[in-house]
């Protein structure tokens, strides 16, 4: 058994921790969200130089070999940065489903626009009535000819604005919620019949509503075999579920150690408010699920290449714990720093929206306890 | 023990739910507080103004309505079970029983009739960066100058001061001995020279509250509450004041009513998700909390009806009234699913605009975000435990 890094995992760590720390301040990070476009593309063209979105593809494909734990160091890093560049959408969902299931074709096509920062991709799969179940998919993909023909509308799809592929998921045969009958479908943004409704959301970074009217793709579209494209979706929402995990970790980290160095400093009634035992008590669970959440982080990216049984309920067992350790750590850093925690002006609210947000991502803990008592 | 309402207090019920239903803006109905310009905000208080109805916990004789404690809680429960807005706390709830108990005639003849007209906003001038919870900690200093006293200092976190004409303001007029002595209660005319009113976004997006900077601002003496060195007395009074009506049971129970909607709405498999055991224990569990809180309330005005005032008992009110409404929000955001994160400021949105979602997702995260600032405002529920501690258990 050994939990630590290897050397390169660390010199790995220590990259991505001093880029962030010199070039992704909280007020770069803000001027960013507040822009136009929403992202920075010379940010996601240093990641490409540092071989950041190389990280988890082979080195014949011109990747580093990295596999689930390189991705957990980074995903850490960049949650305490906040940073909001479409690394999860593009190199760990949709860049994790080709390099697992494309054809060599595929990869050949696809994955040095992703190395390379040319290309940012969004997993468009979830659906308005859909809600967590990634099974319920009423866009069709009907075989025409060679290929096929996409219907239908996928909603609240990350980084969807900024990207230019797309993984969609359809149904190419069965109802509404069958397990059997999907396909995963590469499909370029600029397509015919592909249109997008952008907004901001909550946590700072973008999404859209994407409608499909008859988008035509061909049978290279297609990532692994027709009907199979559950297995490969759950797998994917598994590996964004570590990533996640791991992004989350980095945040409630920063809030605590924010929230112990304001109890430190802040005095009312001649004295740091953290002499408060009562503070002091808050401060230690907030701690202990810190804690509690790394270990499930480490756990579930140490599982996610085992079998899919196991696969499985460890991702769920981790997302539950991730979601009621960020939201627990979370209200109380807001709580803790009183009229401060409130302010648009202080990280610490922004730390708080994205934990929000990340409690619902890939399904709530509600969800992922019936996952997990179900597996 | 009983707990039927008698029946002249239905037919009061009956009336006032009349009067509402008739007379309530109609655009304003079910508007979102964070929406409101000054003229909204101001519409049903000046409606209620005319009736007479606009400040049923004064006193008669300062223009109150002389209804009795079930009346004035039926009123608040029909006022909350329809939605009104209701009138701005910072004249009727908190300025208004200090004038009328601390004020001279004068102060009672000027600042009442503004009050009660909605003529007059006034905000409240109490926490400072470094007074917080400690709010005896204050540091905005007033020296008196002939008849005025000239006041330097810096206020916070004061709600809606961007339209306020004036504020009631805690001053420092003394350091000698505890920081309690040594505090006098001010009126400010926001129009003095010196004022800079400066917003703060809150993690919601809203402006909501501000900073206040006073530099060198001439308030004449006439405008002290009280004796000088002797607001504390006062300022204790008003977060009294304050923390009833906190617990806001009435207007939980129509966000619990809300919130089984939206859960009727949303699907899950294609079931409602209200169907969904997991989540319908927890908006049973928050009900029976609601339930709980309601009676201790009730006992608390079944004791006050008797003439004994509402005790430091009272932060029980604050603190689980709170509690519930974080948690009601909670779970509307999470009733809605992945249609919690879209966020689409209302100024950012153009004449093409689609809504995005179902209506009942909008604005979710929002309110969870906003509610958060509940259980730090009007006293911390940190604080809260604390006077409970102190006062109740004798700790």
């Amino acid at each position: 058994m050994d939990f630590s890094f290897t050397e390169e995992q660390t010199l790995l760590r220590n990259m991505v921790q001093s880029f962030v720390q010199d070039n992704y301040d909280f007020d770069s990070r803000m001027k960013i969200v507040h822009s136009d476009e929403g992202m920075s593309h010379e940010i996601w063209g240093q990641f490409a130089e540092l071989g950041l979105l190389a990280a988890p593809f082979s080195e014949e494909m011109g990747g580093l070999d990295g596999g689930p734990i390189e991705t957990m160091v980074i995903m850490e890093e960049l949650g305490r940065g906040l940073v909001v560049e479409p690394y999860l959408p593009t190199v760990v969902l949709c860049g994790g489903i080709l390099n697992r299931h494309g054809s060599d074709a595929q990869k050949e096509a696809h994955l040095a626009g992703i190395i390379g920062g040319e290309d940012i991709w969004a997993l468009a799969y979830s659906e308005p009535q859909s809600r967590f179940n990634p099974a319920d998919v009423l866009t069709s993909a009907k075989a025409d000819g060679d290929g096929y023909v996409l219907n239908g509308t996928k909603a609240v799809v990350a980084a969807a604005p900024w990207a230019n592929k797309l993984i969609v998921s359809a149904r190419i045969s069965g109802d509404q919620r069958d397990s059997d009958g999907l396909g995963l479908f590469i499909v370029e943004k600029s397509a015919d019949g592909v249109s997008t409704q952008d907004y901001p959301t909550v946590d700072g970074n973008r999404a859209s509503e994407v409608t499909l009217e008859n988008v035509a793709v061909g049978a290279d579209a297609l990532v692994g075999a027709a009907g199979n494209g559950l297995a490969l979706l759950e797998e994917a929402l598994d590996h964004g579920i570590g990533a996640v995990c791991a992004e989350a970790i980095g945040h409630m980290k920063c809030l605590n150690d924010a929230t112990v160095e304001y109890c430190k400093t802040r005095k009312q009634f001649g004295v740091p408010i953290g002499s408060f035992q009562v503070l002091q008590h808050r401060m230690v669970d907030m701690f202990m699920e810190y804690e509690q959440s790394v270990s499930m982080t480490y756990m579930v990216n140490m599982k996610l290449s085992e079998g899919e049984a196991e696969r499985k309920k460890a991702a769920a067992g981790a997302k539950v714990q991730i979601g009621k350790s960020g939201r627990f750590v979370g209200q109380e850093a807001v709580q803790l720093h009183g009229g401060m925690g409130m302010t648009e002006e202080l990280n610490v609210g922004h730390y708080f929206k994205r934990l929000t947000v990340i409690d619902t991502q890939f399904g709530n803990v509600d969800h992922h306890l019936k996952r997990f008592a179900a597996a | 023990m009983d707990i039927e309402f008698a029946p002249q207090d239905e037919d009061f019920r009956a009336e006032v739910r009349s009067f509402i239903e008739e007379n309530y803006p109609k655009h304003l109905v079910g508007a979102d507080r964070g929406d409101l310009s000054k003229e909204d905000f101001l519409a049903w208080h000046k409606i209620l103004a005319k009736k007479g109805w606009v400040a049923p916990s004064w006193p008669e004789e300062f223009g109150g309505t002389g209804w009795t404690v079930t009346q004035k809680y039926i009123w608040n429960e029909e006022s909350a079970s329809f939605g009104t807005i209701p009138p701005l706390p910072f004249g009727i709830g908190m300025l208004g029983p200090v004038i009328y108990t601390f004020g001279n005639q004068e102060q009672k003849d000027w600042v009442l009739p503004g009050i009660l007209s909605g003529e007059t906003w006034w905000c409240q001038g109490y926490s400072e960066p470094g007074a917080g919870s400690d709010l005896a900690g204050l540091k905005t200093k007033a020296e008196l100058d002939g008849d005025e006293y000239v006041v330097n200092g810096h206020k916070i976190w004061t709600t809606l001061a961007q339209h306020a004409d004036w504020m009631f303001c805690l001053v420092r007029t003394s350091s000698e001995g505890k920081p309690q002595e040594g505090i006098s209660f001010l009126l400010i005319d926001m129009n003095t020279p010196g004022i800079e009113v400066k917003p703060i976004i809150t993690i919601d997006g809203g402006h909501e509250v501000n900073e206040v900077f006073l530099t060198d601002v001439r308030v004449p003496a006439k405008n002290l509450v009280g004796e000088q060195d002797k607001g504390w007395t006062i300022a204790k009074f008003l977060l009294g004041n304050e923390r009833s009506g906190i617990a806001g049971v009435a207007r939980s129970k129509k966000a619990i009513d809300r919130l089984r909607d939206i859960a009727r709405a949303e699907l899950e498999d294609g079931k409602p998700l209200l169907d969904c055991g997991a989540f319908s224990r927890k908006i049973a569990e928050l009900e029976i909390d609601l339930t709980a809180l309601e009676y201790t309330e009730l006992r608390t005005l079944a004791s006050e009806s008797k003439g004994q005032g509402p005790g430091p008992e009272s932060s029980i009110l604050k603190i689980k009234g709170t509690e519930i409404q974080q948690r009601i929000t909670e779970l509307t955001m999470e009733a809605v699913g992945n249609y919690a994160s879209p966020w689409v400021p209302q100024l950012d949105r153009g004449d093409n605009y689609l809504a995005i979602g179902p209506e009942h997702a909008e604005g979710v995260s929002q309110t969870y975000f906003n509610n958060r600032k509940t259980s730090i405002y009007g006293g911390s529920n940190e604080i809260q435990r604390n006077i409970i501690a102190k006062m109740v258990l004798g700790l």
